[in-house]
Order: C-alpha cells, then structure tokens, then sequence
C-alpha cells in the first residue's frame, strides 16, 4: 500500500475512535448544564479533550467556572510541548501557523513524530488533524443533542462518567512506577483539602505543587 | 458566565499550541520543564477522578459512584475501549441507584 493510502487509513481509524469519544464529552457537556451551542463551541475552539472534559467536569460538579477553565488550560500545557517538537517538521508560518496550531493535540502529535520521513510526518499531521476535527465535532453534536432530549440523565447513570472518562484519559499514562505514584498522591490530595476550599480549587492546588515537585526534585 | 469561561479556557488553550509552534526551540531542551509538563496531566486527571467520585460541591460523600470507579478501574485494567469504560460506569451507577 502507499505509504499516503495507509496514513490516511490510520488517520480516519484515530478520528473515528476520537469521534466515538467526542460523543461521550457532548453528552457529559449537556448532561453537567451547558447549552447545545456552548458544548459544541467547545469542540471547535478548544478541540483537545481533557481540557473539554475538566472544564464541563468542574461546572457539573458545581465548581466555578473559572476553577473549570483554569484546570482546562492547565492541561492544555503539554500542548505547547507537542507544539515545540512539531515546529521544525511542520515549518509553517503565517496563516498556515495559525490552522496548524489548532490540530496541535495528543493523537496529531502522535501520528506527526511516529514517520522517519518528514514529508510523511507533515501529511499524517494535516491528515490526523482534519480527519480528527471532524469527527470530533460531528460527535460531539450527536451526543449532545440525544442528551438534550433525555429528561434526567442522572438516571442514566451520566455523573459517573465524567471520572471514568478521566481514568481512561489517564490510564496509558500510567505504565510506570513514577507516573502512578504522582497520580495516587494527586488523588489523595484533592480530595483530602476539598472540604477546606472553595470546588475546583484542589485541581489549582495539585497542578502547583506537581510542577514544584518536577521542577526542583533532584535528578538521579 | 459559562460562556465567559468556554471562550477564555479555549483561548488560553489555543494561546498554548501557538506559542508551542512559536517558541525557540531551546525551550525544549530545558530537562526540569521536559520532565514537569507530562506531571501535570497525570496529577489533574488523577485528581479530577478522585474529587468528582467521592464529592458533592465541598462534601465528601461515598454513593454509587465509588462502585462505578471499581468497574471503570477493571475495565481500564483490561484494555476496554473509551467508550465502554464510559458505558460500563455510567450503567453501574444507573443501576446502583435503581436497587
């Protein structure tokens, strides 16, 4: 097969599975109070997922906003590593450097860095990221809108899915003794000082004090 | 208000991939900041599960949530897709509250 036939394929593979995905965030989105037009916003000018999924997550937890969108931007950090590792192979500027930057996420990265050739790299980047931002958002429309006609989505079991959707988030990143300890004490902590400050304020309190852990623990 | 917060969050994420493509390389060869980003995701999605299973706003509480992590732990351990892991949760806490 030619080397674009068997990109594409990979890429529509991944954007289907995202889509798939996204259908789980539209629903999870209308489920915690946000309108049909904010969930697919959402979708469109944040498009990376674990962003999506804090922010909705700490509204329909009833934390604040902007606990929400602070815990969202937090994660989209390691977006701007991705966007650091890709600049040289995909070497656009101008207006081409502003769509880029959009498919700049975890699965265009991925797609982006796995070919030897950049040629390859570039065209699985493009491929990956408009394959992906459409499924993501046709998805996400589906899954908000058959939300929206249930009348108690708690009955469907709906406020469990926000932490089995970050637990799957999390889980391929899990593989090491170093990642699991972080996340376990993550976990302990936020919980433990959640009665003591305002909702959504313990995620800003473990992004603090794992950044001062990475940046000043000592090297081996 | 919610719609203050989407379009200020998208921003700020969209301002994160541009300065990524943007940025000089050099910012990548700093090992303390290559070692730190990947942490951070790691610790809010781990603290976004463990607060959003045992709370309502600022009380700690133990309901069919709890059973419907243990499910989602298991399904993850064997490999399920996304959207089972999802599915299998939401459908234990659907039914935890119907017994």
């Amino acid at each position: 097969m030619p080397w674009d036939r068997a990109i594409l394929r990979d890429a529509l593979g991944i954007a289907v599975a995202s889509g798939a995905y996204a259908i789980s965030f539209g629903a999870i989105s209308t489920a915690a109070g946000l309108s049909l037009l904010q969930t697919c916003a959402l979708s469109v000018l944040m498009f990376t997922g674990a962003s999506q999924f804090a922010l909705v997550g700490v509204i329909g937890a009833g934390g604040s906003v902007w606990a929400g969108a602070a815990t969202a931007a937090l994660l989209g950090s390691r977006n701007a590593m991705y966007g650091l590792r890709l600049s040289s192979l995909l070497d656009v500027r101008g207006l081409r450097r502003i769509a880029a930057a959009q498919f700049v996420i975890d699965e265009t990265t991925a797609m982006a860095i796995a070919r030897d050739d950049p040629r390859q790299g570039r065209f699985a980047f493009w491929a990956t990221g408009f394959a992906l931002f459409t499924l993501w958002n046709v998805g996400t429309l589906i899954g908000a809108l058959a939300t929206h006609a249930l009348s108690n989505p708690k009955a469907l079991g709906l406020d469990a899915a926000p932490p089995a959707a970050f637990l799957a988030l999390l889980a391929p990143r899990l593989r090491a003794r170093e990642p699991l300890a972080i996340a376990l004490a993550a976990a302990v902590v936020a919980i433990a000082v959640l009665p003591f400050v305002p909702a959504g304020v313990p995620l800003l309190i473990v992004a603090l004090l794992v950044s001062l852990y990475g940046l000043f623990k000592r090297t081996a | 208000m919610i719609w203050a917060g989407v379009l200020v969050a998208s921003a700020s994420c969209y301002a994160l991939k541009l300065a990524g493509l943007s940025l000089p390389q050099s910012w990548l060869e700093n090992q303390r900041v290559q070692r730190t980003v990947p942490m951070i995701p790691i610790a809010l999605l781990a603290a976004l599960v463990g607060t959003q299973t045992f709370s309502v706003g600022q009380h700690l509480v133990l309901d069919v949530r709890a059973a419907a992590l243990v499910v989602a732990i298991v399904a993850v351990v064997l490999r399920a897709p996304f959207l089972v892991v999802v599915a299998v949760a939401s459908a234990t806490a659907a039914l935890g509250r119907l017994i």
